[in-house]
Order: C-alpha cells, then sequence, then structure tokens
C-alpha cells in the first residue's frame, strides 16, 4: 500500500457485515484497508460478489460499515448525520445503468437536481448543468428534451452528468461504460478522464473490462472474497497474471498474448497491458532480428 | 431492505397438503372458514380447534414458523379478549369490585374469541398460504372461476394478471431499493423536512418506477406475443392439475367435520 501517496479517502479495519446475528449473516467486507490516492484514477475489480458494490456505497456514506472508520481528507465521514448526509455531495456515486434514475420533465431539470437538492442559487445551478452536459457531450437541444423521449446512450450520459453537476471531489463510478458500444465506451470514458483532469478530482472506477482498467487507470485495487488481494500500479497488478487468474479475474488480451510469447522465449516482457505498447515492443524485437 | 418481503410465504415441502390439488384446497378452505364462524357452543368450537392443530400437524410445517404466522394478532387478541373480559354480561359473576365485573360468560367468551381467530388465521395459512405455490394458486384460481367464461367473465386473463403480477413482486422490490439508493446518492432525504417535503421526495422514487414497470410490460407483452401467446382461447398447460382420489376424501372429512360442528352446536359444556 502506498501510504506515502497522498490519499483522498482511507479505509480503516473497515467490516461490512449482512444480516449480523441472524442465521442469514454474511459478510461483505472484512477488515479491509484501503488508500484511495488523490487525483489519480483507481480502477477495482474482483470477482462477483468479491465486495466491489458494498465499497463503492460505504465511499459516499450511504452504507454505514460494521466496524471500521472510514475518512475523507482525514475526516471521520460518519462523525455527525449532518457531516454524512453532506459527504454524497463530495463523493459522487453512480451506479450500473444509472439511466433508471432520470426522472424529472427535461434533462436540464433531472442533471439539476442534485446541485437543487444542495441548496445552491439559480444562477449557479445552471452555471453547473452547462458544465456537466459539456463534459458529457450533451447539446442545448437535448437538455430540453425529456428524459424518456432519448436514446439509451444519452440517458447514460444525462445520469452521469447529474453527478458531475455536484462538482464532487472523488467520482465512483460502478462500470459508467456497461452495455454500450466501444464508440459510446470511448465518448464516455474519455470524458470522465477529461472532468477529472480539468477538475483536479479523483476517479475510482468498477469495471469487469480489463482493456478499459488498462486504458485510463493509474491504480487497480483488486478484491477477493471481501478482503483486499492486491494494490497497486497498472503495471504491477497485470504484470502478477497468475494471481489474477487464481482469483476469476482476467487480464487484457494483449497482456495474455505476451505471456504466450513469453513462454514460448519470443519476448520476454511481463509488463505490456496496452496494444500500442504491445506494438512497440513486437517492432523492437523484430528491429533485433534485423527484420 | 426491503427485500425481506416474502408474498404468500410459500414454504415448500411434502406434506399431504402439500400435494393435494390447489382447487380442493381452496374450496376445503371456504369449508373450513364456514365451520369456524358457525361454530357457537364449546363443543362444537373444540372440535375445530381440535382440527386446526390436526391440520398444522398434518402440514409438517415447523411450529415456529405458525407462531410466526399468529404473532400479528396478539395485540388484536388481546384487545378482544378484554372487551370480552370486562364487557360481557352474564349469569355467574367471579370477580366484583366497584363497577368491574367479569362473569364466567365473558372468560369463557374472551378465550373462545381469541383461539377462534387464531384458527382463522392457522387454518387459512396452512391450509393454503404456507402449502400452496403463488403460481398454483392463481392456477386453481383460474380453473374454479373457468365457468364464468360462460357468462363472459375475463377469467383467463384476470388469471394471467395476478400470476405475473406476483413474478413480478420481488423484481420491483429490487428495483425501488436500487432508485432509492442512486436518489439518496443525489442528495434526496426522506427522513427530514416537513410533510409536504416527504410527499415530494417520494416522487424521484415513483416517477421511475412506473416507468420502469410500464416499460417491462411492453417487453413482456412483446415477448409472450413473439411467442404466440394469443389469450386463453384453446390454451394448454405444461404442469395439469389432476385429481386424486386424496383430494375427494379430503373434502369429504371438511364436510362431514362441518356437519359435526353444526351438530355439536346443540351441545354445552357445562364448566
Amino acid at each position: 500500500m502506498t501510504k506515502s501517496q497522498n490519499s483522498v479517502i482511507t479505509l480503516e479495519n473497515v467490516t461490512v457485515k449482512y444480516g449480523a446475528g441472524t442465521p442469514f449473516e454474511r459478510v461483505a467486507l472484512d477488515g479491509v484497508n484501503i488508500s484511495f490516492p488523490k487525483n489519480k484514477i483507481t480502477g477495482i475489480i474482483g470477482h462477483t460478489g468479491s465486495g466491489k458494490s458494498t465499497l463503492a456505497t460505504l465511499l459516499n456514506g450511504l452504507l454505514k460499515p460494521t466496524a471500521g472508520v472510514i475518512r475523507l481528507e482525514g475526516e471521520d465521514i460518519h462523525r455527525d448525520k449532518e457531516f454524512t448526509n453532506k459527504i454524497r455531495f463530495q463523493v459522487g456515486l453512480v451506479f450500473q445503468y444509472p439511466e433508471y434514475q432520470l426522472f424529472e420533465e427535461t434533462l436540464e431539470r433531472d442533471i439539476g437536481f442534485g446541485p437543487r437538492n444542495m441548496g445552491l442559487s439559480d444562477d449557479e445551478i445552471a452555471r453547473r448543468v452547462e458544465k456537466a452536459a459539456e463534459f458529457t457531450g450533451l447539446d442545448a437541444y437535448t437538455l430540453k428534451s425529456s428524459p424518456f423521449e432519448i436514446s439509451g446512450g444519452q440517458k447514460r450520459r444525462a445520469a452521469i452528468a447529474g453527478v458531475i453537476a455536484m462538482e464532487p471531489s472523488v467520482l465512483v463510478l460502478d462500470e459508467p461504460a456497461a452495455g454500450l458500444d466501444p464508440m459510446g465506451k470511448e465518448e464516455i470514458l474519455g470524458g470522465l478522464c477529461d472532468y477529472k483532469k480539468k477538475t483536479l478530482s479523483t476517479l475510482l472506477l468498477i469495471s469487469h473490462n480489463m482493456e478499459d482498467i488498462a486504458k485510463y487507470a493509474d491504480y487497480i485495487l483488486v478484491l477477493k472474497e471481501g478482503k483486499v488481494f492486491k494494490f497497486g500500479s497498472v503495471a504491477e497488478i497485470f504484470s502478477e497474471a497468475d494471481d489474477l487468474f487464481n482469483s476469476s479475474l482476467d487480464v487484457p488480451q494483449i497482456t495474455k498474448l505476451f505471456i504466450e510469447l513469453k513462454k514460448r522465449n519470443v519476448i520476454d516482457r511481463t509488463d505490456i497491458y496496452t496494444v500500442g505498447y504491445g506494438a512497440r515492443a513486437i517492432l523492437a524485437k523484430l528491429g533485433e532480428s534485423g527484420l | 431492505m426491503i427485500k425481506d418481503i416474502t408474498i404468500g410465504q410459500f414454504f415448500p415441502g411434502d406434506s399431504v397438503l402439500h400435494k393435494a390439488d390447489p382447487r380442493f384446497k381452496i374450496i376445503a378452505l371456504i369449508i373450513f372458514l364456514t365451520m369456524t364462524l358457525a361454530a357457537e357452543s364449546t363443543v362444537a368450537f373444540l372440535a375445530v380447534l381440535f382440527l386446526t392443530l390436526a391440520l398444522a400437524a398434518l402440514s409438517k410445517i415447523n411450529p415456529k414458523v405458525l407462531f410466526k404466522s399468529v404473532r400479528p394478532l396478539f395485540f388484536i387478541l388481546i384487545f378482544t379478549a378484554v372487551i370480552n373480559l370486562f364487557f360481557v354480561k352474564g349469569e355467574t359473576p367471579l370477580f366484583k369490585w366497584s363497577f368491574i365485573a367479569i362473569y364466567k360468560e365473558g372468560v369463557i367468551n374472551a378465550v373462545v374469541m381469541a383461539f377462534r381467530l387464531v384458527c382463522l388465521v392457522l387454518g387459512t395459512s396452512v391450509l393454503l398460504s404456507y402449502t400452496t405455490s403463488p403460481l398454483d394458486m392463481t392456477d386453481a384460481l383460474e380453473r374454479l372461476l373457468s365457468p364464468l367464461k360462460y357468462l363472459k367473465a375475463p377469467v383467463h386473463e384476470f388469471s394471467m394478471m395476478m400470476t405475473i403480477a406476483l413474478r413480478f413482486i420481488p423484481t420491483l422490490v429490487e428495483e425501488t431499493d436500487k432508485i432509492i439508493s442512486a436518489q439518496k446518492a443525489r442528495g434526496v432525504s426522506f427522513d427530514t423536512g416537513g410533510l409536504i417535503k416527504r410527499v415530494k421526495a417520494l416522487i424521484p422514487i415513483l416517477i421511475p418506477l412506473f416507468y420502469s414497470a410500464i416499460r417491462r410490460a411492453y417487453e413482456l407483452a412483446e415477448a409472450m406475443e413473439c411467442r404466440l401467446y394469443r389469450g386463453g382461447e384453446g390454451r394448454t398447460r405444461m404442469k395439469v392439475l389432476n385429481v386424486k382420489a386424496g383430494d375427494f376424501i379430503m373434502i369429504g372429512v371438511m364436510l362431514l367435520a362441518c356437519a359435526g360442528v353444526f351438530y355439536l352446536n346443540n351441545f354445552e359444556l357445562n364448566i
């Protein structure tokens, strides 16, 4: 764990038990210690049931841990009810398939829902809605439409815009690109990176797609059976491919290719996780052999 | 979470009651309810109590679960008992203190009332709710009401509606949970503010929920039509309800018991 890194959210010995005391007791997270680095993009991966969704709902104060402390910028987020209620404006949480949360008459009003709940002035709300729409690629015409008249991809953008409009310093997204075509995926994820860069915020991305993680994340947190399995930079994590395979996880396809190439003693590299990097490595090798 | 609601609370099992034809169980229940309400004399009532306990035993359902079904009644039971204790006037006073008088008849009435309610609830649970899957129940209802088809009553449609509704309750409950979480994450508060504010806070929940439910309805209808669903005309079943001898015996026993209760009403127990 890189404690030396500037952390924005930390979990100290956090345990979450569902149905504590009943015969249906289930431990979702077991004494986890996590430090999320500030201003970075951290990917969160783990097999189904490893605790990812539980972790997400802990981060914005929606779920209270059975034990342990969660800190935002050093402050215990559950120190009092009022503080906890404000946390969800600082840690924005976008659930999977968030399209269903749209309900207002127009997208403009729906995106402004969060800021309205924050009690901001009309001018400020309008400014935030405009900025959020810009980040998610929604034009002025779409903003005036009803959320029930637009396409699925636009709904997705609107839902994400609704959370971005609260201008949280930490944005947690559960599979933001799920169910989107490749171009839609790139637009959403690219837009989110853009947001993070321009607002100097932190991005936490839960995903099953290793290629996406490899392309956009700086760090990776691997959860396994409710515990922290690994945490490190993208290169570090993907170089330990065997551990990931044994945890019902995967690595980017290009990484798998290089694992095979290494097995056959063709190229000895274990740090390849994007296609571009892989291509360069292959060309370099070909150059060496005089081809 | 709201997820813990179990509709119908069906407990799968292999007892005699589980295997009985659901149509006959509904008829048997009607007979049972009739006799429970018709029992007047204490002797008759004891017979009903005995029958209820026998049915409970036959269902092979965990007694703790049976107790849970009766527990919500406690308040009503105590209330009824108290009313009967203090306000029923009879012939033999047991206890007198200034204007408060408790008569023997009052005590008996209170006990009988309380246990009658218990028998009603327990009997229904054991005969129907706990031992019949919701799908079997709607199936049985459709078959029982099918003669009404000749009066142009939409029996099949009604039954299909009930089946679909039952099937979607868990789905919609889960969706409601999700919507509530998502809106909470955007700052909605359900437990602060005056009445009007709290009612308004329901809008971001209800609108997406309604939209989702209607959308599902359309998708389901399309899926059903793609599989050539055309209503109840000539529609057959995979699991056909077959009447067994045991079902007739059950009805016979119930009818006998009912007749017995009416007969026993003529006798009184002298305590």
